[in-house]
């Protein structure tokens, strides 16, 4: 089971300006998601180390020089809103 | 429907060519694409001037390869420079990629004609491609049912003969499961095989290239031009890229084929059941070695899956913040108007999952959730590695269901469920190949699913060939207008 506080506080965390009926089938579909996912509790994994990629992994790394680039009109192409040459947000700061 | 290896012998022997073709191909296409709903962009344009050149290289006798001239499908989940690419979103519904995918790039060096992009789950998040934002995508051999998903679009272009060859994306079983239910060929490589530069990302431990074929052939061509070590990937394995196709030998005398018990249980359709057995009793006829093995932890792999992958995504997706691409809805402040853009942008199911993410991410639940499944994910491993020390390929059912109809499954669990048999070779980034193996009595195709080692695509190749080589199915077509 999942509250409607929990919902609420996970659509914060994800960005996700839900309305009522959004919030309130979230949480009716997420607690039946869970509790079935809830089954893996049963299973015993003490001792076992996790898997967090199918195959190993190591840091790949490269020279560190210069090389050519996405250029800034591209980059810039698909922006919402731009100004000159940067993305343009809403106003953060407080007058 | 021609093959993709049939096409191309018949442009080296002059007795067609990759105009003419792409020509029939867009014919098709516009005939029939309004009914099967498998493409969201055609690029018509594009493809008839990449068919114009490769019909150069043939009259000049210098074809670059055997796929110079394919008419190929891509899922709209891969960059492509130029052509718009909308994951099956709203919120990069006008996006249009900078540079291409690195299989993209690949496949254009080959000489494919690339047709257009095909439709699918928004996100790659789904198993019926009803989760498009766009469009519904129905399955060629029954319209009235799914072609699977989420690389749905790929799978009915290919099977309704809109394109000969087609690639998707399998997360947790996207191209296998379509592949099943559209009667055609789906390999998912192992993870890193193919490179996932410029592929829109879901679960990035899980994400893989795979394409869809009417044979196996064509696959082991398909596989060929993408796969390879990419410096732009960190993830793409450096081993040298085999001769798939000399892979096909048609022999499978002494090959030891395991059937694993737990994909034969409660929930397995028994006309599934009978054919995928038949088709283990082929391989045998053909000498194999058929033996039972056990994968005791596949009953916790749906609860493992739905952990890590949504666990991935709610993190991938955080990108979409109406700033650099994609939509944006105007709030009163920068948090705000992010969260008014992913609400408007992302549909029911992507949502769904990025609240179970977060949440299976979030303080006091992380190890309950995120760090139990990926323990799971190991003793999942373990059983695999446990079986290959006795076997070469495992066989098994692709599919618990044949394709079910147009809202069928509302209940999301009921649709997590229809994954059961293709999330462990997902979860371990093991090969693995969905092939025609039979109809159910209602004229649906029904898929058998072979999986392989690491990095034995060779094996796996081999054993699909043989099978697919001894039996009708890959032969048979819908009959669509």
């Amino acid at each position: 089971m999942i509250s409607r506080q929990d919902v609420e506080h996970v659509a914060r965390l994800s960005r996700l300006a839900l309305d009522e009926a959004e919030l309130e089938r979230m949480r009716a579909q997420l607690s039946g998601i869970l509790a079935y996912i809830d089954t893996l509790r049963a299973l015993d994994t003490a001792g076992v180390e996790p898997t967090s990629h199918a195959v190993p992994m190591v840091n790949v790394m490269r020279d560190d020089e210069n090389r050519p680039c996405l250029p800034q009109d591209e980059a810039l192409a698909n922006a919402p809103e731009r100004s000159g040459e940067y993305f343009r947000v809403p106003k953060i700061i407080e007058d | 429907m021609q093959t993709i290896h049939e096409l191309t012998a018949a442009f080296t022997k002059g007795e067609s060519s990759p105009v003419a073709v792409a020509e029939e191909y867009f014919a098709r296409i516009a005939a029939l694409d309004a009914t099967v709903g498998a493409y969201l962009t055609v690029t018509r344009d594009e493809a008839l001037a990449a068919a114009r050149a490769s019909e150069g290289r043939y009259r000049a006798k210098q074809p670059r390869g055997p796929l110079d001239g394919a008419p190929i499908a891509l899922k709209d989940v891969f960059a492509t420079q130029g052509v718009r690419t909308t994951c099956g979103s709203k919120i990069l519904e006008r996006f249009i990629p900078p540079y291409d995918a690195t299989m993209v790039a690949r496949l254009k060096a080959a000489g494919a004609v690339l047709l257009g992009k095909t439709n699918m789950d928004e996100f790659a998040m789904g198993s019926s491609t009803e989760h498009s934002a766009f469009q519904l995508t129905r399955n060629p051999w029954d319209l009235a049912r799914v072609p699977g998903g989420s690389s749905g679009g790929s799978a009915a272009a290919v099977a309704g003969g809109l394109a000969a060859g087609s690639f998707g994306t399998d997360t947790g079983g996207s191209v296998r499961q379509p592949a099943a239910f559209c009667g055609v060929v789906g390999f998912k490589p192992t993870y890193g095989r193919i490179s996932r530069y410029g592929l829109i990302a879901f679960a990035s431990s899980l994400d893989h290239v795979a394409p869809f074929a009417l044979d196996i052939h064509d696959t082991a061509l398909l596989l060929g031009a993408t796969a390879g070590h990419d410096p732009l990937d960190a993830t793409s394995v450096s081993e040298p890229v085999p001769d798939y196709v000399a892979a096909l030998s048609g022999q499978v005398k002494g090959l030891r084929v395991g059937v694993p018990d737990e994909y034969f249980g409660e929930g397995l359709d028994p006309e599934i059941d009978r054919a995928v057995r038949a088709g283990i009793d082929t391989l045998r006829d053909l000498g194999a070695a058929v033996e039972r093995v056990s994968l005791p932890t596949t009953k916790y792999g749906v609860a493992t899956y739905y952990i890590v992958a949504p666990a991935e995504a709610s993190s991938n997706l955080a990108r979409y913040d109406g700033v650099k691409y994609g939509l944006r809805v105007q709030g009163k402040d920068l948090i705000d108007m992010v969260s008014r853009t992913r609400a408007a942008g992302f549909g029911a199911e992507v949502k769904r999952r990025i609240m179970l993410g977060t949440y299976a991410l979030s303080t006091g639940y992380h190890e309950a959730y995120y760090g139990q499944a990926q323990k799971v994910r190991t003793l999942v491993r373990r059983d695999f590695e446990k079986a290959f020390a006795r076997v070469d390929v495992l066989a098994a059912p692709t599919t618990p269901s044949v394709a079910f109809k147009h809202g069928e499954k509302a209940d999301p669990l009921a649709m997590y469920m229809n994954d059961v048999y293709t999330i462990p070779a997902s979860m371990t980034g093991l090969p693995a190949v969905s092939v025609p193996c039979g109809f159910n009595g209602a004229g649906l195709p029904i898929g058998l699913q072979l999986i392989g080692r690491p990095l034995d695509e060779p094996t796996l190749l081999r054993a699909a060939h043989a099978y697919e080589q001894a039996t009708p199915w890959h032969t048979k077509r819908p009959r669509l207008g």
